[in-house]
């Protein structure tokens, strides 16, 4: 915080706090690509209304979003709400304010990850272990994902998921080995280059 | 004939591979020139955007720079799996809407010596095209083998139609072109309200009875229509409503037999292709009785006895007490 930011703050008590320090609204609305118009919400509930899996969120996307302005960083980032979103996009297309709730749950989800503030790991999980096939292969590889993901999360559940995968290979829809793309090392190269550009 | 740059994604190499064979069968017939955009990586599904945004971009942004390198006579890129499609959308009409953005994509991009121009291609999903290019005229002429009688439940899924920044679709809610297709195929459409509702996409991966339950809701609706199928346009769909079916019949002691196919599959029935060649048979919930309600007979296969066997073993061993699940008045078990 610079000098001058402070005397506002000392100078004007009633100043908004926006002046004087940075808000986890502006945050959330800055790590969101384009324009999300999170600041536009007027707390209608239609998000959580058409929800599909609200029932099953520690808070509704509208709980969510008075949270974010109310400041309650750790609160929000805890909340296993974005992990339940579906990217099902109906309160995305409802919200009456036109606020793009699904891409606000995504940065949520984002800075969850960085700041290692989650408290039930399968989710965060399961999209590392996605990427990282797509970071060596340039493709999914379902195999691998299904494989790697529930033996760590749910070890005990693998006997019950035999009959499907075997079912999947013998149908022949999931491969044993990964593909990879012919061009990996320029995949490789923009990914890195994005990732840095990300950080700086 | 017209001719698109078709982007397969990684479902329909093995997955959905029933959907790409049945595209193959079918894309002659009605004047489907496709030519694959060369060497694409995954679109990252909805799992690359959360944990890196401009990385997320930059990996859709590679597939559209590639495509772009092929556009010769169309400018339009086709995708079949709603996941694909819409990360290739949304990624362009974002480059497009914002210019900070596309330059730092652009910037990534140039690691690999790629560039791309927002709004060089066009992004449109295999139905739209089906159904709009192509159209229900050409489709009805080809018809040798009518689905008549065949009552189907279309279903949409979630990202096809939405948020649709690009205004592809007649509505966001309950869009009707596949129920038109449907229809000119001869089938009997319900008009399924739960067309666009969510099939759980990765909550499979995530809590299962969470899953478990968006997937039943969409069975049930479907059966309660008196539904003989599904079908979908979407790989993670299909694959959520049939391969889980049977654990979701465990789940909640239900016993539902709803198959679900792809759209092209019914269009090259009706177009009287044999059923192996669209793939069929390689279904977990067997397609073989509501077809031959219709007079298609599709031989037996092995492995989808096989597996049969196993899901009515499973359903046996379902344990008569416990505690109370979701049941609806009506359901299957309790009212037949």
């Amino acid at each position: 915080m610079d000098d001058a930011s402070l005397s506002v703050r000392e100078t004007s008590p009633k100043s908004p706090p926006y002046t004087a320090h940075r808000s986890f609204l502006e945050e959330v609305i800055e790590a969101t690509p384009g324009d999300s118009r999170l600041g536009m919400c007027i707390q209608c509930g239609t998000c959580g209304g058409s929800c599909p899996s609200a029932a099953d969120m520690d808070h509704t996307p509208r709980q969510i979003f008075a949270m974010i302005r109310a400041d309650m960083r750790e609160q929000v980032l805890r909340s296993n709400t974005p992990w339940y979103c579906v990217s099902c996009y109906y309160c995305t297309v409802r919200c009456p304010q036109e606020v793009h709730i699904t891409d606000v749950m995504y940065t949520l989800k984002r800075m969850a990850i960085r700041e290692k503030l989650y408290d039930d790991s399968t989710a965060p999980d399961f999209s590392q272990t996605f990427i990282g096939y797509i970071e060596n292969y340039g493709r999914s590889f379902e195999f691998g994902l299904a494989t790697r993901h529930n033996l760590r999360h749910r070890p005990f559940q693998l006997p019950a998921m035999v009959p499907m995968g075997l079912g999947m290979l013998t149908k022949g829809r999931m491969d044993l080995t990964p593909h990879r793309i012919e061009n990996i090392e320029q995949l490789q190269k923009i990914l890195a280059r994005a990732i840095e550009l990300e950080v700086s | 004939m017209p001719k698109y740059l078709f982007y397969p994604g990684c479902s329909l190499q093995r997955s959905a591979r029933p959907y790409q064979d049945s595209i193959n069968a079918v894309k002659e017939l009605i004047g489907l020139e496709l030519e694959d955009v060369r060497d694409w990586n995954c679109c990252g599904a909805t799992e690359y955007v959360a944990i890196h945004h401009l990385a997320a971009h930059a990996l859709v942004g590679r597939n559209l720079a590639l495509a772009a390198q092929q556009v010769d006579g169309t400018r339009t890129v086709m995708a079949a799996c709603s996941a694909c499609y819409l990360n290739l959308a949304k990624t362009d009409s974002y480059l497009r809407a914002d210019a900070d953005l596309a330059e730092q994509v652009n910037t990534a991009l140039a690691a690999g010596g790629l560039h791309y121009t927002p709004g060089t291609v066009r992004v449109r999903h295999l139905l739209d095209i089906v159904v709009n290019d192509i159209g229900l005229d050409t489709i009805k002429s080809r018809v040798v083998r009518p689905l008549k009688g065949l009552r189907v439940a279309p279903y949409y899924g979630c990202m096809i139609a939405r948020p649709d920044r690009d205004n592809r679709w007649d509505n966001v809610e309950h869009p009707v072109a596949m129920d038109r297709l449907m229809k000119a195929l001869g089938a009997e459409v319900i008009d399924f309200p739960m067309k666009t509702h969510c099939c759980g996409g990765h909550m499979t991966q995530i809590n299962l009875p969470v899953a478990f339950e968006l997937i039943r809701r969409l069975i049930h609706g479907a059966d309660q229509y008196q539904a003989d199928l599904i079908v979908t346009l979407c790989p993670m769909c299909q694959l959520n409503l049939d391969a889980y079916q049977a654990d979701v019949n465990r789940y909640f002691n239900t016993d539902y037999r709803l198959p679900v196919v792809y759209f092209t599959q019914l269009v090259g029935l009706a177009f009287g292709l044999e059923p192996d060649r669209l793939g069929l048979g390689k279904e977990f919930v067997d397609a073989r009785p509501a077809l031959s309600r219709i007079g298609i007979e599709l031989p037996p296969a092995e492995a989808a006895e096989a597996e049969a066997a196993v899901a009515r073993r499973a359903r046996k061993q379902k344990a008569p007490a416990g505690l109370p699940m979701p049941r609806m008045p009506n359901d299957h078990e309790e009212g037949q």
